[in-house]
């Protein structure tokens, strides 16, 4: 039993990193249906702005993580004007291979200026290197640090979206974007509010990774974007709740296969989870099947 | 119109005779030394690789970034065989069981996947391959596990190589000028539209991603009894990608750009040799602008065979008539 | 007949080129020796550190005269860490610029994918790290132009269940084992084989993959069984995440690894505090006392200003080691050399006495490092 729940535990810090990348994959995709390949990069960055932050200015933990939401923002921002803005009505395939374009671009740039060792932040101190014991569950203080940050920054989000004039213009450009601009909201302005939020997330999870493994390097998104992917497509894509819902099951069920000692399929199964959904339910667990227009 | 096309055909096989024997040549001159056919192999096998998934995402517009996967069945399956008992004709039931195992799973995986719509397909084809990937690190009994196979003999010389380069272009070729192809090339332009003109779309889209994963599995093969040694890593996502690079650099929709894009890409990272991160980030760049300025690729959907070939053959027909 | 004469131009000057190219080469003066390292990509830091200690040999042994009155020059390429690379490297080697030997690569896999060639063209390959049982020999015999310098998987893996069983009396061990690296395989298989043998049982074998960063769902689940050692056959980026979430957990029992322990990273990733009883298998140890050692680690600390690590050591090692068999060889070429190689007999170098074997591997003892909050503390002698 306390087994079980400390997996559960293990699971949920997993899961909430994934969530919150899952968030931007899926704000991206709702808003101009690009699955947006860079924004694992993007996480990977706000992991190397948090080790500068961190190790080499000495900063504390909250003045960097707003640094590197701030830089993840920009890059954000700027990706989507200078590469997918050109290409917003070409082919999907075309965005795509950009996409992955800028993806390796950011991976081999990083590694050209920090090359490809790994890279640690410097030791915890204080609250945050503290440890919770519950009988015989162990929670990390750092675990609830994730948690916790994870869940506000949701909450934050969907107050955005669902309370402000910049949320319902979001929600109107994913849904029709020709309509949108006729209703004169600028699509332009949205679609970069959009990246910038997204990317802040990204560099959010990428600093509270950093913080919580001790260990980065260039090429540190890449899986992690993948299955924050799948989780997002899970939850059914372009829907934030189930964004969340997404990342939280792929972590749970993640530590689960690797606590029954099957770690070395983890992977598998979650890519396989991605395929079984893509055929019974494309729409993802909350989503609507919409039929296709001509 | 008859006599003109196979005067044609004539030149062309002369062409392609041509240059089989010279390369042939040189290399019993040692003018291509070792070094330079290990050049001439990748460049073989990238041909292959490049024109194959060229027909999947150029062709029949379906996004596949698994065709690494498909390359590492075919190259396990050659290098066991060979493995077990070395001999030509293993090699070539190898080569060709691997890719009908390539094949195979191409349609297991392409029939439900590929009515997904372009991005998911992206997703879905890179799940599968890094699940293949996964089996062949975990079937450790079989496969050596990631530890990879070594060892395997070399059966690949210029002419095996030069036999399947050619068929898998002739192939591929022939088929997109079939009325398969062309429906093919209908899916790629509207789907909808396609579907309702009669064509089966579900039933070509697995048509062209089957004959794509052969041909994959057997560059693998090729690939495997080459170079000596195969381990799973090597055919992970970067290499899909290198192909996929390579398909956009080229065109999507043509085939001598493939085999031009196979043939520059070998060259520059030959040249690149000791900056692999450079290389790596110029790649990134070459994609980056070419979907920007070019999103047709350097070629677009234009073959060059015509202007080039032709004359070039026309001048060896010359030839004949003097004498 | 324009055209012709076009062509006719073309072939000839593809001929002349060619041959310039192949006469460019043989120079009597100097000995040409190939270096095949991974200097980019994913395990660059080996090939680079591995360089970095040939470099300072060569120019100890240059500075001191060369091989009997001929001077050493490496030609340096990188395989980028592919295999494939590799074995066209050494191609291009052997046929175009004509090296007597080559070194490299570091890790076993590309080494490997160089031998065919090795034998082909009859040029020695030697690798100072490439530690996999089936390098050097397999089922097929002896690869007559393999050599290497270190120890081998099987003999790091045994020694590791030795000092468990012997050292630190432990009789139940839980392995996490790197799967994605054939080098850890050999480590568990062998490990778990003496410790077996040796009256010790292995409660459990868990795996990750190289890159994981998440260790807790394995660690959570063997938290619940009964054992008293941890061996981690893997590398320094997992191992010291490993380390550090086990502590986290609360499992303080001895934790044992091997080579691949051997970074300051490790310190870096699992945080000072965590690595008390970590144990670890390794060449060479810059704590150790001998005279031979501290000497290279004044030179070497003099040529690139840091503290040398094993790959430094073994890089030394090895270009010492072929310099000593070119001196004894009766030609400077592959054969001769192959056969100065294969009558090595206790040459001293910084990682420990060496003599070939008959399969070509070399005989030496092997040293286990503890570490007491962080440092290099304390080394012990392990026999095989």
């Amino acid at each position: 039993m306390e087994q079980l729940l400390q997996q559960i535990v293990n699971g949920i810090s997993l899961g909430s990193i994934y969530a919150l990348i899952a968030l931007g994959y899926t704000m991206v995709y709702g808003i101009i249906k690009l699955i947006n390949f860079a924004h694992c990069d993007i996480y990977m960055i706000g992991a190397y702005v948090g080790y500068v932050c961190m190790a080499k200015l000495g900063l504390g933990f909250v003045p960097s993580l707003l640094v590197s939401m701030l830089v993840c923002t920009l890059l954000g921002v700027a990706i989507e004007k200078i590469a997918y803005k050109p290409l917003r009505n070409a082919t999907r395939i075309a965005a795509l291979i950009t996409a992955i374009g800028v993806s390796l671009f950011l991976e081999y740039t990083t590694m050209f200026f920090a090359t490809a060792n790994v890279r640690t932040y410097p030791p915890m101190t204080g609250f945050m290197a503290k440890t919770f014991k519950l009988g015989d569950v162990v929670i990390s203080a750092q675990q609830i640090l994730i948690a916790i940050i994870t869940i506000i920054l949701m909450v934050l989000l969907q107050l955005i979206v669902k309370k402000t004039r910049i949320g319902k213009a979001m929600r109107a450009v994913s849904l029709d974007k020709d309509a949108a601009e006729l209703m004169g909201i600028n699509v332009d302005s949205t679609i970069s509010f959009t990246f910038a939020l997204g990317s802040a997330l990204a560099g959010a999870a990428g600093i509270l990774v950093g913080v919580y493994y001790n260990s980065i390097n260039p090429l540190m998104g890449v899986l992690p974007g993948l299955k924050a992917f799948v989780a997002a497509v899970f939850g059914g894509i372009g829907i934030i709740p189930g964004a969340m819902l997404g990342g939280y099951v792929i972590g749970i069920v993640e530590v689960f296969v690797a606590g029954l000692g099957y770690s070395m399929y983890r992977d598998a199964v979650v890519f396989a989870i991605l395929i079984l959904i893509l055929i019974v339910r494309p729409a993802g667990l909350l989503g609507k099947n919409t039929r296709e227009k001509v | 119109m008859k006599g003109i096309l196979s005067a044609q055909f004539t030149r062309r096989l002369i062409l392609v005779v041509l240059t089989y024997v010279i390369v042939q040549l040189l290399i019993s001159v040692n003018i291509i030394n070792d070094y330079l056919q290990a050049t001439l192999t990748t460049i073989c096998i990238n041909i292959i690789l490049a024109v194959s998934l060229n027909l999947i995402t150029g062709f029949t517009g379906q996004f596949s970034l698994g065709h690494a996967g498909f390359m590492s069945i075919g190259a396990y399956t050659c290098a066991l065989l060979i493995l077990k008992d070395p001999t030509l004709p293993n090699f070539l039931l190898g080569t060709l069981l691997g890719a009908l195992l390539a094949a195979l799973v191409g349609f297991l995986v392409g029939l439900p996947t590929l009515r997904l719509r372009g991005d998911y397909l992206a997703i879905a084809t890179l799940g599968m391959a890094e699940i293949i990937r996964i089996m062949f690190i975990n079937m450790d009994k079989i496969t050596n596990g990631p530890r990879g196979l070594s060892g395997i003999p070399r059966f690949v010389n210029w002419t095996w190589l030069f036999i399947f380069t050619v068929g898998t272009v002739l192939l591929i070729r022939n088929f997109l000028r079939s009325s398969h192809g062309r429906a093919c090339i209908a899916i790629r332009e509207d789907e909808i539209a396609a579907e309702t003109m009669g064509i089966n779309t579900t039933w070509y889209k697995v048509l062209a991603f089957v004959i794509g994963a052969f041909c994959a599995g057997i560059a693998g093969a090729l690939y495997a009894s080459y170079f000596y040694f195969i381990k799973p890593d090597l055919f992970g996502f970067l290499k899909s990608v290198d192909i996929l690079v390579m398909v956009v650099l080229g065109g999507l929709g043509s085939i001598s750009g493939s085999i031009l894009a196979a043939i520059l890409l070998a060259v520059i990272s030959t040249l690149l040799q000791s900056f692999s991160e450079i290389r790596m980030i110029l790649y990134a760049l070459i994609l980056i602008v070419i979907m920007i300025f070019r999103p047709q690729g350097l070629l677009g959907s234009k073959e060059i065979s015509l202007s080039v070939f032709n004359r070039l053959s026309r001048l060896f027909a010359f030839e004949k008539e003097e004498k | 007949m324009k055209k012709y004469s076009i062509i006719f131009t073309l072939v000839i000057s593809m001929l002349v080129f060619a041959g310039c190219s192949q006469t460019a080469s043989t120079n009597q003066d100097v000995i040409k020796i190939g270096v095949n390292y991974e200097l980019s990509g994913g395990v660059a830091t080996y090939g680079q550190s591995s360089v970095e200690g040939i470099e300072l040999a060569v120019e100890q042994i240059n500075q001191a005269g060369g091989i009997n009155g001929k001077k050493i020059q490496l030609v340096k390429y990188d395989n980028k860490s592919e295999p494939s690379e590799a074995t066209t490297l050494a191609t291009r080697l052997m046929t175009q610029d004509k090296v007597v030997a080559i070194l490299g690569p570091a890790t076993s896999g590309a080494f490997m994918a160089t031998i065919p060639v090795a034998n082909q063209n009859k040029v020695p390959v030697i690798s100072g790290s490439a530690t996999a049982d089936n390098v050097t020999v397999d089922d097929k015999g002896v690869k007559e132009y393999a050599f290497r310098i270190c120890f081998t998987d099987s003999q790091q893996g045994s020694a590791a269940a030795k000092f468990a069983l012997e050292n630190l009396s432990t009789k139940k061990a839980v392995i996490i084992m790197d799967s994605s690296s054939d080098y850890a395989k050999g480590l568990a298989e062998t490990f778990t084989s003496t410790f077996e043998a040796g009256g010790g049982t292995v409660v459990a074998q868990e795996a990750y993959m190289a890159g994981d960063t998440d260790f807790n769902a394995v660690l959570t689940s063997i938290k619940g069984k009964d054992f008293d050692v941890i061996f981690i056959p893997g590398y320094y980026n997992e191992a010291g995440l490993i380390i550090k979430q086990a502590r986290a957990q609360g499992i303080d029992v001895p934790i044992l690894g091997a080579d691949g322990f051997d970074s300051p990273k490790l310190a870096e990733l699992a945080g000072a505090q965590a690595l008390n009883k970590v144990y670890f298998t390794n060449h060479y140890s810059s704590v150790d006392s001998s005279p031979v050692v501290a000497e290279f680690v004044k030179a070497f600390k003099a040529k690139y200003n840091k503290e040398p690590d094993a790959f430094n050591a073994l890089g030394y090692d090895l270009a010492k080691f072929v310099a000593d068999a070119l001196s004894r060889a009766e030609k400077i070429d592959g054969e001769s050399l192959k056969k100065a190689l294969e009558a090595t007999k206790d040459f001293k170098g910084v990682t420990g006495t060496m003599s070939v074997d008959e399969n070509h591997n070399v005989v030496k003892d092997i040293i286990v490092i503890e570490l007491k909050d962080g440092k290099q503390y304390k080394t012990y002698r392990v026999t095989n």
